[in-house]
């Protein structure tokens, strides 16, 4: 199959959805791999570097269209742009079919099969051609870069000759992929970052990224993100409220506000408030990446900066992707093509549309004359419900004492059991035993007891060893069969130099093996 | 020379082996406190030699000689994978000596009950000892030498079906007679009365029969524990060898066989527990064989084993800081330790965290792991016991299961109703990635099925072990 990327078309686009890299890997699944001619060149891209990776160039859109049997683009396509698809091709761009149905209808009608990208499902199996992730990532990071940009100070507290800087306070509203992505950036720029979500669950991502998570005090039970597919749900009135009372707490104190809110298939809340800019320093920068769909300021202009009355820019972009064209196109070009490993999976060339499968079930908005979206809801959940934490109950100091204590007792009342229970049989057995037997007995029972002192120390590697050796040791039995082959009949003699023969054995197999395998533990 | 410097000899040799076995504590001091073992018993042999009571030393010193001999000759050629068939064999040899030896000391003793006054005051050496008995202590001479044969007869038969079942020659398999442990039960009230009729005649006959029961129960009972419980086996003989020297010492009247049949049936003893300890069984269901019934039905394992090639997993490896290997018995098998160290090398000359997690059951030997880790050049301070390793695996990246089963097993933690419930087991599938290099799909040898293999973050690495390693060297870079 010929799968080809035409020029991005959306004015200020510079990303594009096939790199070098990308071409090269389409072309072990067996597909060959098209270009228009400069649609690279926004990110960095000369066509010479697409020949190079053996992608044809050709000069302008309608022969891509014509060539191309799945078309991969970023932008939803213009209505013109629809109008070039014919039959049985396939589009991979971003759609959002919701938001735009009248195109899909246009789409529907050109018959061709649309592949949303914005549409891949969230489960673990769809990550890597989860471009909505992807390019959040991207976004969250530009955001703090941006915000950098149009502010005034460090990020980063110094003690310098020149005096002392305090370091930056950033907050961050909505702590999904994009503003996990802007803590990360901020922290590490050495700001003092706090975060803020309606969702319980990231607190740990966000404690974990470097954050202080902003708590509610807030009684009613949240809503788990898992129930939406890790998306963020809308939040009852109340709700709102306690989460802007926090806010016109917070917003004299911090530098910089960077929102990332968005609740899926609905305008961005209204979360930062023209009162909460009025609050804010002059020279403080609020970035907006919710603008598209709104923005989650009051003063947010889309596509735009300005500057409040107070002093307060306010970032307004759409573009911040496009604006890092480079990483954007490589991270996007690489979930396209696990988006064509999915459909390839012979990796043999032929495109199998397999709408049994999750993933491109979800991603398919409309094939064949039909529209198929709305999708019905994966068979595997997204996230797995989060189970309440079970507290484990701290023993007091006194409980912990009490408990010591009574071990204490109990082994000593052990202890002194066996002992005495010992001493009565020794004296039982004293009585009745003449003395030469009990002499050889004491040394005995002493021989244990220094035994079993010993043995517990011996380190676990070295039971081995401590086998061997005992072995040999064991035939100290030799003794015995010495002393006895000195006496008495033919018999006793043949038994006692059996005997020794064997304890020879033992000794000398014992001890060698034994200083075999020690000699062989080398320290490192 | 006198019984005094035979004496303060023994003392001497006794310390000695005390400092031997104490020294085993480390790996360092080990290297030379065996040598403290081997002086202790060229003194002890010296000593008994020079002593009262020896004779013909001529003759002795060749039979050690070259029985020496043959005891180098296999020491230097023995596999370290064969250790545990060694070890069963030495126990044979020391309880068939404890039976001889035993039977020695009535043919005196029924020699001597013969004799005149005039011709018990003419003996030296042992039979003197025995001649000035009183008949009390006749009594417990017989009961010593009685005891003596019977522990030599039972660690003789048992180690040779021991050395049979860890060497394959015998089916390793639990197998018993019909009738089972009543049969051992049946031979052991058989040596009992017939201790009693020993304890009032001396007969011949009582002590044959006694020891051909005893022969029997040594017999049946080890053939009826199967191959993994190998560990307690071997270190249960090795304690019975210790009490049969022991019991010889008592009735030899010689204080330094007692007091080292002592330490070596005590050390025997611990390590027998410290083993049942790690299966979280009783002595006694170990040597009664089998698993202990189960409360109910298992657990349902759900999901399926995930296979992976070897790029997959040196891949991850590659990725990995840190690496937990897990060997088991399968690695012996196969002879794979050679592999995993070349392994260990390489990953370790990437600066990643290599360490070897060792169970105490794990192989058929206690410490065995220790040994063929060591002998293919892993240096020991990476190898760790059960306890040290086992809070560190929810840290680690990759930890790789070479040919273990149930000492990895999560039913033990996660399945009440499992056989092995309460044992304690490494927490490989805490790791983030868990690689088991396992030659085919199927149960161990205890038949439990494993849920480890199930788990999401579980990918089967199929194939010998030796193979499998081998295929990833080439690959680490």
């Amino acid at each position: 199959m010929k799968i080809g990327s035409p020029r991005e078309s959306h004015e200020g686009e510079a990303r594009v959805a096939l790199t070098p890299d990308s071409a090269a890997q389409l072309k072990k699944l067996g597909h060959d791999c098209l270009v228009e001619a400069g649609a690279g060149m926004a990110a960095g891209i000369t066509d010479a570097a697409y020949e190079a990776a053996g992608v044809t160039v050709l000069p302008d859109a309608a022969a891509l269209y014509a060539a191309a049997d799945v078309v991969a683009k970023v932008r939803p396509p213009t209505e013109a742009e629809v109008d070039l698809l014919r039959p049985g091709q396939t589009l991979i761009s971003f759609f959002y079919p919701a938001q735009n149905t009248e195109l899909l209808e246009r789409a529907k009608a050109r018959g061709a099969t649309v592949v949303a990208m914005d549409m891949v499902p969230r489960i673990s199996r769809a990550q890597k051609m989860d471009a909505l992730s992807s390019m959040a990532n991207i976004a969250g990071y530009r955001a703090v870069i941006e915000a950098g940009a149009n502010f005034g100070r460090f990020f980063t507290g110094q003690v310098t000759a020149a005096g002392k800087v305090p370091p930056a306070r950033v907050l961050v509203v909505g702590a999904g992929v994009a503003g996990l992505a802007a803590i990360g950036t901020a922290t590490s720029l050495g700001a003092i970052t706090l975060a803020f979500d309606v969702r319980p669950e990231v607190a740990e991502q966000i404690e974990s990224m470097g954050a202080e998570f902003v708590y509610l005090d807030f009684a009613e039970q949240q809503t788990d993100g898992a129930a939406t597919g890790g998306y963020a749900a809308p939040s009852s009135p109340e709700f709102r409220e306690a989460q802007l009372k926090k806010f016109r707490e917070l917003a004299p104190s911090v530098d910089i506000v960077i929102t990332t809110a968005l609740i899926p298939g609905r305008p961005a809340p209204k979360l930062w408030t023209e009162d909460m800019v009025a609050m804010m320093k002059p020279g403080s920068v609020i970035v907006d990446l919710a603008a598209e769909r709104g923005g989650n300021c009051d003063l947010t202009v889309p596509d735009q900066k300005i500057v409040s009355p107070n002093g307060v820019t306010v970032v307004g972009y759409t573009d911040f992707p496009s604006r890092m064209a480079a990483q954007a196109s490589t991270l996007y070009a690489t979930n396209i093509r696990h988006m064509m490993t999915d459909l390839t999976p012979g990796k043999d060339g032929v495109i199998v549309h397999n709408m049994e499968d999750d993933v491109i079930r979800g991603a398919t908005v409309t094939t064949a004359g039909e529209i198929t979206f709305p999708p019905p809801p994966p068979k595997v959940a997204a996230i797995a419900a989060q189970k309440p934490k079970e507290k484990v109950k701290e023993p007091t100091p006194e409980e912990r004492r009490a408990a010591e204590v009574a071990a204490f007792k109990a082994q000593t009342r052990n202890q002194v059991g066996l002992l005495a229970v010992g001493a009565v049989l020794m004296l039982g057995l004293g009585m009745v035993a003449p003395a030469s037997f009990m002499q050889h007995f004491i040394v005995f029972v002493l021989a244990v007891f220094v035994g079993f002192q010993v043995i517990w120390n011996v380190s676990h590697s070295l039971h081995t060893p401590l086998m061997a050796v005992t072995n040999a040791i064991s035939s100290i039995i030799i003794l015995g069969a010495l002393m006895q082959i000195g006496s008495g009949s033919f018999l006793v003699i043949l038994l006692a130099a059996l005997s020794i023969f064997m304890a020879g054995i033992n000794i000398f197999g014992g001890f060698l093996v034994t200083r075999r395998m020690l000699a062989m533990f080398q320290k490192s | 020379m006198d019984y005094g410097f035979t004496t303060a000899a023994y003392v001497v040799a006794a310390i000695l082996f005390i400092l031997s076995l104490g020294g085993l504590s480390g790996q360092e001091s080990a290297k030379r406190a065996v040598w403290y073992g081997i002086a202790g018993m060229a003194l002890a042999v010296l000593a008994t030699l020079a002593g009262p009571g020896a004779g013909l030393w001529l003759l002795s010193l060749i039979l050690i000689a070259l029985g020496g001999g043959i005891g180098w000759v296999v020491a230097t050629r023995v596999q370290m994978t064969e250790m545990p068939q060694l070890v069963a064999a030495m126990h044979s040899l020391v309880g068939l000596a404890a039976v001889f030896i035993g039977f020695n000391t009535h043919i005196e003793m029924a020699r001597i009950a013969g004799m005149s006054m005039e011709a018990r005051a003419a003996l030296d050496g042992f039979a003197a000892v025995i001649a000035h008995k009183s008949p009390v202590e006749i009594g417990i001479l017989r009961v010593e030498t009685f005891l003596g044969i019977f522990i030599g007869a039972v660690t003789f038969t048992g180690s040779v079906i021991a050395f049979g079942k860890l060497a394959g020659r015998v089916d390793g398999k639990a197998k018993k007679l019909p009738g089972g442990h009543l049969l051992n039960a049946g031979a052991a009230a058989l040596s009992l009365v017939l201790l009693l009729v020993y304890l009032q005649s001396g007969s011949t006959l009582a002590l044959i029969v006694m020891t051909l029961a005893a022969l029997f129960i040594g017999y049946h009972l080890i053939m009826g524990i199967g191959g993994a419980d190998m560990p307690v086996v071997v270190s249960m003989l090795n304690s019975y060898s210790g009490w049969a020297a022991a019991a010889i010492g008592f009735s030899l009247s010689n204080d330094l066989l007692i007091v080292v049949g002592a330490l070596v049936g005590s050390s025997g003893a611990i390590l027998s527990y410290i083993m049942c300890k790690a299966m979280n069984r009783s002595f006694v269901s170990v040597i009664l064989g089998g698993f202990g019934g189960t409360a109910g039905p298992a657990m349902e394992v759900t999901g399926e084993q995930i296979a992976i090639d070897a790029d997959g997993v040196a891949a991850a490896l590659n990725e990995a800081d840190s690496v937990i290997i897990v060997p088991g018995y399968g690695m012996a098998v196969a002879q794979a330790q050679q592999s995993v160290s070349e392994l260990t090398r390489k990953l370790r000359a990437r600066g990643k965290e290599v360490r070897f997690a060792i169970h105490p059951v794990a192989g058929r030997l206690p410490g065995h792991m220790n040994v063929l880790l060591a002998e293919a050049k892993v240096p020991y301070d990476i190898v760790m016991e059960m306890d040290e390793i086992n809070e560190d695996f929810p840290s680690t990246d990759v930890a790789i299961v070479i040919g273990s089963n149930d000492i990895v097993n999560p039913a033990a933690q996660e399945d009440p109703n499992s056989p092995i419930a309460g044992m304690p087991v490494l927490e490989v599938w805490k790791a983030k990635q868990v690689f088991v290099s396992k030659r085919g799909q199927g149960t161990g040898y205890s038949g439990i099925e494993n849920p480890l293999f199930y788990k999401d973050n579980t990918r089967m690495f199929y194939g010998d072990a030796k193979k499998s390693i081998d295929q990833l060297l080439p690959m680490i870079d």
